[in-house]
């Protein structure tokens, strides 16, 4: 619990310099399948993702993507008929094992969604609700130090400061968008997941959001879901190519993008499929 | 239209626009006749809505207000022959001395009292009139010798003096002066004798007899003996116990039933028959209910016949699937998206369920409730096979304690051999019972949509 307080308040503003290749590994997967039912929708999933980098998830609709990026907080979980093979590990640790409460690695892992979802509630209440449930506020003004600082870290401090009692549901969709990244960072989760978080925005809330990404690989390990391509090129360090359920090619996004080694890969950034 | 190739005909495409005019005609006649239909229904529904509230005012509105006598009594020692009660002597044990007043009164109740009654109607009545002490009593409710002696044991010192009372008219009076009994009907068909009519016709001339708004309805309990001085509070009361077992009972085990089989509970067999029954539930016809209830609650647990605490627990299995199904279609309707929101945060299934999930759909379910509450406090066939239309004189102190309930009263006058007075205290009912349910279902739009607006 402290370590997320600790987190929350030591703040470097410069995204590590180390190659990639010598990063440590925050999340690793190994041969990772899902069964949907009957239906199997992920084929021996392998990749690992680097500390305080951008990793990005890319692909046709229904490639996956979504579906694994969903299996390293098990959101998973909740979908009836969903069975999950192989092996995640965040810092080592098996991230399904029986050992693990999923509620510690939600609060580990945080998650922001395809479509923005504050909760009905006061911007306050929002970001103040994971702190809350996970205990990490000690008093009123410990819990607001969090809120402030998290909705500045989401850029949003700035444009909400004064009405930060009315409900989370008045703001434009990318502010609504950034509330949700504020009340992710709130708890202080080492790694957040991004599903499409832009595309329900328009291009100005997408630049934003972009911007706002960037600055937060100084301190969060980023893994992003995207349709996009070129949203891709310009936040990730990191990306794979995902296709009918099996990862085609993982590597650096330069590598990715302007030499890729797979014909599907090649095929699917030129235009030809997808 | 100008680069229509020449390959496609210029005439066919203007023919299929013909055939597309033509279907339209038919189709705005389909429109209209179907709007037609749907007005008329509505007026017709609207009609008939009218035609009931207006036979329902018509007839109660006047039972609201009943005649009186006022007259002068005079608390005559020649009736009231022992008039001085008991006095605790020193030594005398508390439980002696209660004793010896109950026994006082008891006396009391057995002297001629309306000897006294027909005294002070002799005074009020014009000179000359001619009718005997049977037919004089006639015209004043039985109750009413039984307030007098009252009066006397609550202030022994009104012996020998006259004093300025209200008497409640005999229900026969109200009918014959509200004119719901025919006057020209022959002797041997009336309620009253001929002088007994003549003479609550002359005291109203008079101005002794006169129309008062009927307390007696919202402050008494029924009575056979005396119809002119029946209530609705032992009903009342009934009723009101019987709401609250429901509420403590309904809800906290409906939203909870409801919330496990949709959040909680896997997808199984048992559970799709769980469900199929609640659903079946819904549709049992109530009366079975109370067979239920009689044969659980009273045959097996041996809960008193009669009381509120069993009707309850009877309404409470009726309404049960009216909140559950309510409950979860308000959990089925939240979005997705909030649950993902709360679970990705961190949330275990219940806070999400809690903090999320309920507040979302409250205002839904206290609907639910209030609609499935005001739904039992009508229901009257499961409560007659639990014994709750049985004829009780005292307002219900406790929910264990016997008592009837509004619709079941309502029930029991329609049934009551003098028709005519019960009538109008039927649709009286109805006005009490109907006004109850109007402000609930106006409680439930209310909270629904000041809570929906804050939400």
């Amino acid at each position: 619990m402290l370590a997320g307080k600790v987190k929350m308040t030591q703040v470097s503003d410069t995204a590590p310099t180390t190659p990639l290749a010598q990063r440590p590994i925050r999340v690793s997967a190994s041969d990772v399948t899902v069964h949907y039912g009957a239906k199997q929708a992920l084929f021996g999933v392998s990749i690992d993702i680097p500390d305080r980098a951008v990793t990005s998830f890319i692909g046709p609709s229904g490639c996956g993507k979504s579906t694994f990026l969903r299996c390293i907080n098990r959101m998973n979980d909740t979908i009836e008929g969903c069975r999950v093979g192989g092996s995640i590990t965040l810092d080592g640790e098996d991230v399904y094992s029986p050992a693990l409460d999923v509620v510690e690695l939600r609060a580990r892992v945080g998650m922001v969604f395809q479509k923005p979802n504050p909760f009905p509630k006061s911007i306050y209440e929002n970001v103040a609700y994971g702190p809350k449930i996970h205990g990490l506020a000690r008093s009123k003004a410990d819990l607001d130090e969090i809120v402030v600082t998290s909705l500045r870290k989401a850029g949003l401090f700035e444009e909400v400061k004064d009405r930060l009692h009315e409900p989370g549901t008045g703001l434009s969709g990318g502010q609504q968008q950034r509330l949700c990244i504020a009340r992710a960072i709130a708890v202080g989760p080492e790694v957040i997941l991004m599903d499409e978080p832009c595309s329900a925005l328009d291009p100005i809330a997408t630049a934003v959001i972009e911007e706002l990404i960037d600055e937060l690989r100084a301190n969060y390990t980023i893994i992003i879901v995207t349709h996009s391509m070129q949203q891709a090129a310009r936040v990730s360090q990191k990306t794979a190519f995902f296709h009918l359920g099996k990862l085609i090619e993982e590597g650096r996004t330069e590598d990715i993008f302007t030499n890729p080694t797979k014909k599907q890969t090649q095929d699917y950034i030129t235009g030809r499929i997808g | 239209m100008t680069d229509i190739p020449a390959g496609i005909d210029r005439s066919e495409s203007a023919e299929r626009r013909a055939r597309v005019r033509a279907g339209l005609a038919r189709r705005h006649r389909g429109e209209m006749t179907f709007r037609g239909l749907g007005l008329a229904a509505i007026v017709l529904a609207l009609g008939f809505v009218a035609i009931f509230f207006w036979t329902i005012l018509s007839k109660g509105l006047p039972s609201f207000m009943q005649p009186v006598v006022h007259v002068e009594a005079f608390f005559d020692p020649a009736v009231i022959t022992n008039p001085a009660p008991p006095v605790q002597a020193v030594g005398q044990s508390d439980a002696d001395f209660r004793a010896q007043s109950l026994k006082w009164q008891r006396d009391l109740a057995g002297l001629n009292w309306n000897k006294i009654v027909e005294a002070a109607l002799r005074r009020a009545m014009p000179a000359g009139t001619e009718i005997d002490s049977k037919q004089i009593l006639t015209v004043v409710e039985t109750s009413e010798r039984h307030r007098l002696r009252e009066m006397f044991v609550a202030d022994p010192s009104l012996l020998g003096k006259t004093v300025k009372v209200d008497l409640l008219a005999s229900a026969n009076v109200d009918s014959w002066l509200k004119g719901n009994i025919d006057r020209d009907l022959p002797d041997s068909q009336q309620q009253l004798s001929a002088p007994a009519r003549a003479l609550a016709d002359a005291l109203a001339a008079n101005g002794t007899i006169t129309m008062r708004f009927a307390w007696t309805i919202f402050a008494n309990v029924d009575s056979r003996a005396a119809p002119a001085a029946a209530g609705l509070a032992g009903a009342f009361m009934g009723s009101l116990y019987m709401m609250l077992v429901v509420i403590l009972l309904a809800v906290p085990i409906g939203v909870a039933s409801a919330i496990y089989l949709e959040e909680y509970a896997p997808k199984s067999r048992l559970t799709d028959l769980i469900e199929v029954n609640i659903n079946n539930l819904a549709a049992v016809p109530s009366i079975v209910f109370g067979l239920l209830g009689a044969a659980v609650f009273i045959n097996t647990f041996h809960l008193p016949l009669s009381a509120p605490l069993v009707g309850g627990l009877v309404l409470t299995l009726m309404t049960l699937p009216t909140i559950i199904i309510a409950t979860r279609g308000a959990l089925q309707g939240v979005s997705p998206s909030l649950r993902q929101a709360a679970l990705g945060l961190g949330a275990s299934k219940t806070q999400m369920v809690f903090h999320h999930v309920l507040p979302v759909t409250f205002p839904s379910i206290l609907t639910a409730t209030i609609i499935g509450v005001a739904q039992a406090l009508g229901e009257t066939a499961p409560l007659l096979l639990i014994g709750m239309n049985a004829f009780v004189a005292s307002v219900p102190a406790t929910p264990l304690d016997q008592a009837t309930a509004l619709p079941v009263q309502v029930f029991l006058w329609q049934g009551n051999e003098n028709r005519n007075f019960f009538e109008a205290r039927t649709s009286a009912a109805i006005i009490v019972l109907l006004g109850l349910m109007i402000v609930l279902n106006a409680v439930a739009i209310f909270l629904r949509t000041r809570l929906e607006r804050r939400a």
